[in-house]
Order: structure tokens, then C-alpha cells, then sequence
């Protein structure tokens, strides 16, 4: 691949928005007068994927996560912003489209169970990616290159013969995780994609991935709530809050010395082996909700340093020393408490 | 005292290429207000054990041999009717699959209140009551609003602590998980488990959670069972399989965990995988992929024998050696 004439980001996202109307239909609303209902559950989001490395994605569930995944994917249309492929504007394309473009952009979705159509074989599911774009000719090239994608996914080429149903939960995420390989796209949008799976597998498919990437350049982006996980994969790491990213920047930065109180929460609530009497504190203060967030900044009501501009503004996404950016008015003061990862073990 | 005893299960799958045995004769006892931790390989079986347990094989599935007891009474043989009461009222199951049970054309609300109208026989308004307190319970933000929301309208964590919630509502005394907290961030995991906790010490509640994080057993089990193609290649106390794991298995899925700070470039691994399950090969399942392995590991299968705090099945132990 000549590198040179490419720029160093194969996905940039601007000011990305998803709303959803949750209201109740419009009949209802009139005769009982309630209001409209709009859920943001992604609140204007930039960022960029570099070319040939991992994009990890972590945050609190319903953070909008799976939402940002199914904006890249054409799965679901912004409200507002706009989605990058290197040079093609893809913000409004539909799912699939265009074809020479959707084959270099896979997902991995979440739920490995509603992904896979339990009517057809492993070897039509992952067979007809192969040869609906045209990458085996032949059968026997389909066949050979089936066997080839679920051994490496770590099951049996005799299982090509199987129905969806045949197998357990893991193993039915490796089935898609071969699907999502079929296409050898340049991004993989991957949903959780290890954890339905025991650690041993775990380890297998996420050296597969490293593997991958050194031998073919393919970028990632990554979700997971698995921290373990996403510091052994990222290189750059988005820590998402209530729809929006409240920290972004080089993986080692925000591991070691996070500037946000969130990132810093999430960082201590991790399991430990130690076995016994532990009970891990669950985070204190009221549960955010999207259909109503918190005025200022969205995390102040669970924010040991939130002050009087916390509870009014909402801060804004700065680079800090280390070269990370994130979104804290007590960074901005330089009201963090110095951190490492062992004060709060 | 004794809740739930499984007495040598083999659950068997008839398929056009001959039977597949998924679980190979497995035997197990719980007491109440006991956690069980059910750890293995994926596809080794624990899905399967658990619905051996609440009669959800899906046919043409059976089991073949064995017995599944509750309280003492046999609960593998009864009508489906029957069962069906059992479930739910005695044995609340979350499945893996947090889709399978949702029905997408109920709001979340409607399912929670009907199933504690049929199984606690309260009236609407105070089922409607106790959905919001349950969904608040599970750590869903403003559960009155989302109460009147369709499954598909919540996040794919929230969806399974729905799941959890149903499942918990009928306040059953058997609780069988079936990765209960995989989807969920490590907060809302620890809110779960408090819960689960809080169920067990409080009611006697008993809880099989299956997962392979080994962070939310060590933290939540008394007692862990590791399963292999099918079988339990060990048993035993929480702390002694976390810390000192007797089983090669067992010592090679622990040393799989990855470490936050770690720089390897690789993640440790098993190598290999595991064989299917028909046609075993004589002798020892992990044989071929154990580093410990002797000759007899690949003759002849081993049993169970007391060791550590529990049982292994292994040739490295017993009076063999
Ligand atoms: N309906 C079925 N027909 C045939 N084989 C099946 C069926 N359901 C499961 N199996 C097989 O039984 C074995 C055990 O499956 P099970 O779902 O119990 O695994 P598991 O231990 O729960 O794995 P995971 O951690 O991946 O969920 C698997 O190898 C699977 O292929
Ligand atoms: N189709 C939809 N209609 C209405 N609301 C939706 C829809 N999809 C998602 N949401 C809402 O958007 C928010 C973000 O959901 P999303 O699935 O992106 O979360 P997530 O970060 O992936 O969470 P998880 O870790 O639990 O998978 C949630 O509050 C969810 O209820
Ligand atoms: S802006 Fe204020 S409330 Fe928000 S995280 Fe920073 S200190 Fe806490
Ligand atoms: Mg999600
Ligand atoms: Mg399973």
C-alpha cells in the first residue's frame, strides 16, 4: 500500500448527534398532555481512527457505545454531524452502501445471537460475503477459505456444516467474528467482541486481531467494558459519559495518569482477584439519564470536585499535559488531585 | 441445607451424524444460600447444564441418564406444565441470550408486572409498583420513564439487567445466571453482584452464575466448578481454585487473564482447541493440549478424586501417582 498519499486517519467523525424520539404516539400525547420525549444518546462526538491501529471505546452502559457503532455502520442516521471514510463523506449512506466501500468497513455486533441468519449453515454464512464481492471464484476456493477463517477463530473446520444454533454463546461470536474477517476489511467495528468468551478464547481471537494488524495494517475500533482488555488492545482510548467523549488520548496517558474524575472512577471500580470479603463500592450518587441529563457538566452529579461552574457549564474537551484531551473544569483549574493507578488500588 | 442436587447428567443431542453428547455425566450439589461459580471453555457445556436444570433443552435435546433434584424431589422427569410453574416461582434463569426472553412486543413494564401477577398473584397496581422498584434495584436511570419502553429502546446492558430483574421479580430460591453481568461495565456489575449477594444471605437464595470473568467469581462465589468438554475437571473452594488451581486446565484459563500494565506483546494462551465433542478420543480431553500430559492421559480418562478442597479429575492426582 503506498502510505504516502493517504492521510494518517481512515475514519474522522465531526459533531456527531443521535436523538431519538421516545415519545408516546401522538394521540396519546394530545389527550394526556405530555410532552415530547427525545433521548440524546449521542451528543455531538469527534474523532479520529489512525490508519492501521486500535480506536478503543470505553464507558458506562448506555453511554451510546453501540450507538456510535451503528452511525459508522449506516445502521442509523445522525441527527446532525458528519462520518468520514478517508475521503468519502458516508454520513447519510445507507447500510451497505456502497458496496466497494462497506466491504472495506465490517462490524462485530454485541449480540452475536441476532447476527447470525439461524436458517443457513456456517458455510453459506460465512461463505456468501466471499462470494458476493467477488474474493473466491470457485467452491472449492469458498470452501478452502471457510475452513481457513474458522480454524483461525479457533473452531473446527467440520463445523462449516453446522446451523447457528449448534453452538454455544462463544463460539457462535467467533462465527461472527470469521464472517467479519471474510471481506479482509481495513476497519473492523468491533461491539464487545470477546465477552461472551472464556478467557483462554479470549486471548486466541485477541492475538488473532494483533496478528491481523501487523500483517495487514487494519484499523479497529474497539468497544469494550473490559479495561484489562482494552489496555492489552488499544493505542488511542475514548472514555464516553452520558453521549459524549469526556477523555481521549494516547492509551498509556489515560491509564496512568487520567484527567477526567470519571475516567478516574472507572479505573478503580476494576475486579480484583483477590477473593473474599471484597465488595467493590458501586458508584455513588444518581444513575444519569439520557432523557434528562444533568445541566453543566453531565457528571457532576456523582463528582467528588463538582463546584458551582460544574453544575452550570459544560466543559469543553481540552489537550492536557501527557498530550490526552478530556473535558473537566477541575483540569482546567488544576483541581485534580495528582493520581496513580496504585492510590487507587 | 441441600437444595439442588445433580446426580451424574448426560444430556444428549441426536443429530444426523449420531448423538453428540454435550454434558458427559455430571454430578454436583448446591446448598442454599450458596454461589456456585460455573467456569470452562466456551462450548464445554454450562450453558446446556443450566437448562438441564430448568428443563429448557430444546428438543431434540434430552437428557439421556441421570437425575436433577430439587429439594429432594426429582424435577427432570415432570410434565412441561408442571416445570413451567417451577420455573420462575422456584427457579428464576437468566439466560446468555438477553433477546431470547424478551418478547419485543411487551414494554419492559408489561413483562415485569405480568410475571409477578402470575407468580405472586399481587394486583396491577402494586406489580406496577414493584417493576419500578426492581428496575431501579437492576440500576436502570428514571425507571418510572422507561418502564413503558420496548426492550429494543434500551442499551444492550440494559436489556440484560431487564433480564435479571424478570428473572428475580418472583423471588425464586434457585437462581441459575447465565453470564448475568458480560454486557454490563464494571459498575453496574458491581451493583448486580451486591444484589445477588444481598439475595443469598438475606432469602437463602442459591445462584449458579455462569461466567468467565474470574474477577466476579473471585469476588462473588464460595464454591467453583471448571468445566472441560462436557465434564467438571475440577471442584472447589473459591480461593484455593482462584489461587492455587489444581487442574492444568484450570492453571492454564487463569493464566490467560489479562493484566491491566502488562507489556507483553502477547497474551498468554491455550494452544490448540478444544475437540469436538463427538467421537472422543479415549483418555483425557485435555490431553492433547496439556503440557503436563503422561502416557496414561491419553489411555484411559480419569475420575474425580478428592484434592485441594474439592475434587479433580486428573491422572497428576490420586492414588495412581
Ligand atoms: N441445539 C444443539 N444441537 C447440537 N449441539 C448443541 C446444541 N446446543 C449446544 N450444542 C453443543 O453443546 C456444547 C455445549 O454448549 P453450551 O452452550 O452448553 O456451551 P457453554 O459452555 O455455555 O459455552 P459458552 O461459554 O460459549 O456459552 C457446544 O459444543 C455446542 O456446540
Ligand atoms: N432504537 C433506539 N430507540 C430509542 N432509544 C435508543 C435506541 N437505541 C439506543 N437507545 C438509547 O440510547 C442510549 C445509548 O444506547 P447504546 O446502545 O448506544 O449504549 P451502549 O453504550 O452501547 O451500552 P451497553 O454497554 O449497555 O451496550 C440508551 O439510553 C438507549 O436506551
Ligand atoms: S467538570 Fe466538574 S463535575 Fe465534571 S468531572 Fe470535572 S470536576 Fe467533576
Ligand atoms: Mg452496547
Ligand atoms: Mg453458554
Amino acid at each position: 500500500m503506498n502510505d504516502q498519499a493517504q492521510s494518517p486517519d481512515i475514519l474522522s467523525v465531526r459533531k456527531v448527534s443521535k436523538r431519538f424520539d421516545i415519545s408516546e404516539p401522538f394521540l396519546n400525547r394530545l389527550l394526556e398532555r405530555r410532552p415530547r420525549r427525545i433521548l440524546t444518546a449521542v451528543d455531538e462526538i469527534s474523532f479520529d481512527v489512525p490508519r492501521g491501529k486500535t480506536f478503543a471505546v470505553v464507558g458506562e452502559s448506555g453511554c451510546g457505545k453501540s450507538t456510535v457503532a451503528r452511525l459508522l455502520m449506516g445502521l442509523h442516521t445522525p441527527s446532525a454531524g458528519t462520518i468520514r471514510f478517508e475521503d468519502s463523506d458516508i454520513t447519510h449512506m445507507a447500510p451497505g452502501k456502497p458496496p466497494a466501500l462497506r466491504r472495506r468497513m465490517q462490524m462485530i455486533f454485541q449480540d452475536p445471537f441476532a447476527s447470525l441468519n439461524p436458517r443457513w449453515r456456517v458455510r453459506e454464512i460465512i461463505g456468501e460475503p466471499l462470494k458476493n464481492f467477488g474474493i473466491c471464484k470457485t467452491r472449492a476456493e469458498v470452501t478452502q477459505e471457510v475452513e481457513k477463517l474458522l480454524v483461525q477463530v479457533g473452531l473446527n473446520a467440520a463445523d462449516a456444516k453446522k446451523f447457528p444454533h449448534e453452538f454455544s454463546g462463544g463460539q457462535r461470536q467467533r462465527l461472527s467474528i470469521a464472517r467479519a474477517l471474510t471481506t479482509r476489511p481495513e476497519l473492523l467495528i468491533c461491539d464487545e467482541p470477546t465477552s461472551a468468551l472464556d478467557v483462554s478464547v479470549q486471548s486466541q481471537i485477541l492475538n488473532l486481531m494483533k496478528d491481523l494488524q501487523d500483517e495487514f495494517g487494519m484499523s479497529y475500533i474497539f468497544i469494550s467494558h473490559d479495561l484489562a482488555v482494552v489496555w492489552y488492545m488499544a493505542d488511542v482510548l475514548a472514555v464516553m459519559y452520558l453521549g459524549k467523549i469526556v477523555e481521549v488520548g494516547p492509551k498509556e496517558q489515560i491509564f496512568e495518569n487520567p484527567q477526567h474524575p470519571y475516567t478516574r472512577l472507572l479505573m478503580g471500580t476494576v475486579p480484583k482477584l483477590t477473593v473474599g470479603g471484597i465488595e467493590r463500592a458501586p458508584v455513588s450518587g444518581e444513575v444519569p439519564n439520557p432523557i434528562s441529563p444533568p445541566s453543566g457538566c453531565s457528571f457532576h452529579p456523582r463528582c467528588p470536585l463538582a463546584n458551582e461552574t460544574c453544575r452550570t457549564v459544560s466543559p469543553e474537551l481540552k489537550v492536557r499535559a501527557g498530550g490526552a484531551h478530556s473535558a473537566c473544569h477541575a483540569a482546567d483549574a488544576g483541581r485534580l488531585p495528582s493520581w496513580t493507578r496504585m492510590a487507587a488500588e | 441445607m441441600t437444595l439442588l442436587e445433580l446426580d451424574n447428567i448426560v444430556v444428549e443431542f441426536p443429530t444426523r451424524r449420531g448423538p453428540l453428547e454435550a454434558v458427559k455425566g455430571l454430578s454436583l450439589e448446591l446448598n442454599e444460600g450458596q454461589i456456585l461459580g460455573l467456569v470452562g471453555e466456551s462450548g464445554a457445556g454450562k450453558s446446556i447444564t443450566g437448562a438441564a436444570i430448568t428443563g429448557l433443552i430444546e428438543p431434540p435435546g434430552l437428557i439421556r441418564s441421570g437425575q436433577v433434584r430439587l429439594r429432594g424431589q426429582r424435577i427432570d422427569n415432570l410434565a412441561p406444565e408442571k416445570m413451567r410453574r417451577i420455573r420462575g416461582k422456584e427457579i428464576g434463569a437468566i439466560f446468555q441470550d438477553p433477546l431470547t426472553s424478551l418478547n419485543p412486543v411487551y414494554t419492559v413494564g408489561e413483562q415485569l408486572i405480568d410475571t409477578m401477577r402470575v407468580h405472586l398473584g399481587l394486583d396491577h397496581k402494586a406489580a406496577r409498583k414493584r417493576a419500578i422498584d426492581w428496575l431501579a434495584e437492576v440500576g436502570i436511570p428514571a425507571p418510572e420513564a422507561r418502564l413503558d419502553q420496548y426492550p429494543h429502546q434500551f442499551s444492550g446492558g440494559m436489556r440484560q439487567r431487564v433480564v435479571i430483574a424478570l428473572a428475580l421479580c418472583a423471588e425464586p430460591k434457585l437462581i441459575i445466571a447465565d453470564e448475568p453481568t458480560t454486557a454490563l461495565d464494571v459498575s453496574v456489575q458491581a451493583q448486580i453482584l451486591a444484589l445477588l449477594k444481598r439475595l443469598c444471605r438475606e432469602n437463602g437464595t442459591a445462584v449458579i452464575l455462569v461466567t468467565h470473568d474470574m474477577g466476579v467469581i473471585a469476588e462473588t462465589a464460595d464454591r467453583v466448578a471448571v468445566m472441560y468438554a462436557g465434564r467438571l475437571v475440577e471442584i472447589g473452594d473459591v480461593a484455593q481454585v482462584i489461587q492455587d488451581p489444581l487442574h492444568p486446565y484450570t492453571k492454564g484459563l487463569m493464566n490467560s487473564i489479562p493484566q491491566i500494565g502488562n507489556r507483553d506483546a502477547r497474551l498468554t494462551q491455550i494452544e490448540g482447541a478444544m475437540p469436538g465433542l463427538r467421537n472422543p478420543a479415549p483418555g483425557c480431553a485435555f490431553a492433547p493440549r496439556c503440557p503436563q500430559a503422561i502416557d496414561t492421559c491419553r489411555t484411559l480418562r480419569p475420575i474425580p478424586v478428592d484434592a485441594g478442597s474439592g475434587q479433580v479429575a486428573c491422572h497428576l492426582f490420586g492414588e495412581a501417582q
